[in-house]
């Protein structure tokens, strides 16, 4: 389980690399957003629910079953919507509303 | 590398739930200063980096607290302190409500009453708790905040915790911190023992990689007693995203079944450690793989499953919707993970008076570090950083700073910046780390023996650990990130010493899986008292107490 980033996207803001529990995300010299070490993610997402452009996405390892689909959210305020693609195409959406407790 | 010296009243380890609510507690109650030391940052540290699904300790309508602390002694199989779990659930609401006014969102009826999950739970939504709490903080002046500072030692002086050494885990500074109490409230200890899936997603574990047992080494180092390491956690998990099973088992019902369709549970019982132990078994004895039946829940369950864990794990609905099988077509297979040293769900950690002090003078222990206080989950960290938070304001009164001298600040920054000078050494940090998840699985009871293991086993482990510790010292850093990591793997290492010492010394099967000793395959009444232990110059000392029953309370003496 891991992060992936894309480094096009990526508009060097530093938030994701603020919020990591493994302080794992930093910005290179050219300013962009990279993990040091990939195998090292725990895989909570805090980072990509920073990113502002979608630079960072959540995959499975293929040694959990991952499929090679990614994972990422969108932040709109109370909203939120989680976009899982393949291929970067669109495959479910799923919106949360932060004001909603889980019914489990 | 800088030397920086700061000082504050009160000096909190660890900006979790425990740590953060000790600080607002303290600001609130009171004009003292306080500082809160943060390996990572506080918005999104530790266990709860992802969010939680449930607040899991709540006393019901109908419920007492003496129900809750009945309830996590008879899990724990006697071997708890009613006394810390008496104390924690008097406080389980009141903390909740606080939670609520902070910000949490909690599922309420049409009366207003919050919606129950059984007897002890309450549904929230729980994905931005650390942010909620981090949040609060902000809102106090009185509280400072350093992230990215790693905590690696307490000053102590004449048996009195004075402070304690950090390092930036970013830049080139050691930090000296003098205070007049120290609340420890760091995680606790995650990667001892080989992952479930030890690869590319060997830190897909349950708990967080990053805690890493630096709040129980600090204390065995520093001579602090400890106890109940050997009641380890294992949790019962999803396979292969190792999320939680909770939210399935009890949000839809969905029972524990083998592989032919049958319902376990009930031959091996339901404490926490018996639900792991009848998934083993199962799968031992020819049955697996186990799941979580699922199959047949309806297109509008399966949709608030895949809500439930984005707010808490992810992994778990990306997986559902990759695979194309989603709950409602294929049941959910479950695992047992890797053995946990962590008192916020089984009983290891300091040894605590009621009011949190440990046997060290101006040193407290709150939440996942504290031990004796097992099922304490969110709202027990809250409780216990209150708790704390009041115990080091009144030791405070009438204490001045003590001043950390120039020789010990000296001999703390040789000891924890040599890695910097170190010029060779045949193994990086992650050979070294690698090597002792694999003895810990090998030979002190992992996945690989089924959690069990034996007096001859254990020896091994021993010495092998201590090989280990030996060529951990000749590590090389290149930098503080390093130097980090360093730290980081010290401190499992000695947590994983102590462990197989309290292993070794608990010569019974009280809690299956949790502490399988095959020498011992049975409950002994003997073994009916809490196993702790003392460190003095590395070598560790074995304590037996006896149970402090219900009505009586641990109090340390001079």
């Amino acid at each position: 389980m891991s992060i992936l980033i894309n480094q096009n996207k990526c508009i060097g803001c530093g938030k994701c690399t603020v919020v990591c529990p493994g302080n794992l995300v930093h910005l290179t010299k050219d300013n962009k957003a990279k993990i040091s070490n990939i195998k090292d993610c725990w895989g909570c997402c805090s980072c990509l629910k920073e990113c502002l452009v979608g630079a960072l996405k959540l995959f499975l390892g293929a040694d959990v079953g991952g499929q090679g689909y990614t994972l990422y959210a969108k932040d709109k305020g109370d909203i939120s919507d989680w976009i899982i693609e393949e291929n970067e195409t669109p495959k479910a959406k799923i919106t949360l509303n932060k004001k909603d407790a889980n019914k489990y | 590398m800088q030397v920086k010296k700061l000082s504050t009243d009160i000096l909190i380890i660890g900006g979790g739930t425990a740590g953060i609510f000790a600080g607002i507690t303290i600001a609130e109650e009171s004009d003292a200063n306080v500082l809160i030391l943060e390996k990572a940052y506080i918005k999104r540290s530790g266990c709860l980096a992802a969010g939680v699904n449930a607040l899991n300790a709540y006393i019901c309508e109908g419920q007492k607290p003496e129900d809750y602390a009945n309830y996590a002694m008879n899990d724990a199989h006697g071997i708890a302190r009613y006394d810390l779990l008496l104390s924690m659930s008097q406080k389980l609401n009141s903390v909740t409500k606080k939670l609520e006014d902070l910000g949490l969102v909690i599922l309420k009826d049409e009366n207003g009453k919050y919606v129950l999950r059984g007897n002890r739970n309450i549904k929230i939504n729980g994905e931005n708790i650390k942010p909620i709490l981090a949040k609060a903080v902000e809102n106090h002046p009185k509280i400072s905040v350093m992230n990215g500072v790693n905590a690696v030692e307490y000053a102590v002086k004449d048996g009195k915790a004075i402070g304690a050494y950090g390092v930036s885990v970013n830049n080139n500074i050691f930090y000296v911190i003098e205070a007049k109490a120290v609340i420890c409230a760091t995680g606790g200890a995650a990667g001892i023992y080989r992952p479930n899936n030890p690869g590319f997603s060997r830190h897909k574990m349950w708990y967080p990689p990053f805690n890493t047992g630096a709040g129980y080494a600090m204390g065995i180092r520093a001579g602090a007693e400890m106890t109940t390491f050997e009641m380890r956690f294992i949790a019962l998990r999803c396979k292969d995203t190792i999320a939680p099973t909770g939210t399935i088992a009890q949000g839809v019902g969905a029972r524990q079944i083998n592989s032919l369709g049958e319902d376990y549970g009930i031959k091996y019982g339901f404490t926490t450690s018996q639900r792991v132990y009848g998934t083993v078994k199962e799968n031992i004895e020819g049955r697996g793989p186990c799941y979580l039946e699922t199959k047949g829940i309806s297109q509008e369950q399966t949709a608030d499953l895949y809500k439930a864990y984005l707010n808490m794990a992810p992994s778990q609905t990306l997986k559902w919707i990759e695979s194309g099988k989603s709950p409602d077509v294929q049941n959910v297979e479950i695992e047992g993970t890797e053995p946990y040293i962590i008192g916020g769900h089984t009983a290891s950690g300091y040894w605590v008076s009621d009011d949190r002090s440990t046997s060290i003078k101006g040193l407290y222990a709150a939440g996942d570090v504290a031990g004796g206080c097992p099922q304490k989950y969110v709202t027990g960290a809250l409780a216990e950083g209150e708790i704390a938070a009041h115990s080091a304001l009144s030791y405070i009164k009438g204490q001045t700073l003590t001043s950390i001298s120039d020789e010990d600040i000296d001999i703390q920054f040789r000891k924890s910046t040599k890695y910097l000078n170190n010029t060779h050494s045949t193994y990086s940090i992650n050979d070294l780390e690698e090597a002792m998840q694999t003895i810990m699985d090998t030979y002190a009871g992992g996945i690989k023996t089924n959690y069990q293991y034996n007096q001859i086993q254990l020896t091994v482990a021993s010495e092998k650990i201590n090989e280990l510790i030996q060529l951990s010292e000749k590590l090389t850093a290149k930098n503080t990130r390093d130097l980090t990591k360093i730290f980081e793997l010290k401190d499992r290492l000695e947590v994983a010493r102590v462990l197989i010492k309290h292993l070794e010394s608990r010569k019974e099967t009280r809690w299956h899986s949790f502490a399988e000793n095959t020498d011992y395959p049975q409950e002994d009444d003997r073994y009916l008292v809490y196993i702790n232990s003392t460190t003095l110059n590395g070598e560790t000392k074995m304590i037996f107490r006896p149970l402090i029953k219900e009505g009586q309370k641990h109090e340390h003496i001079d």
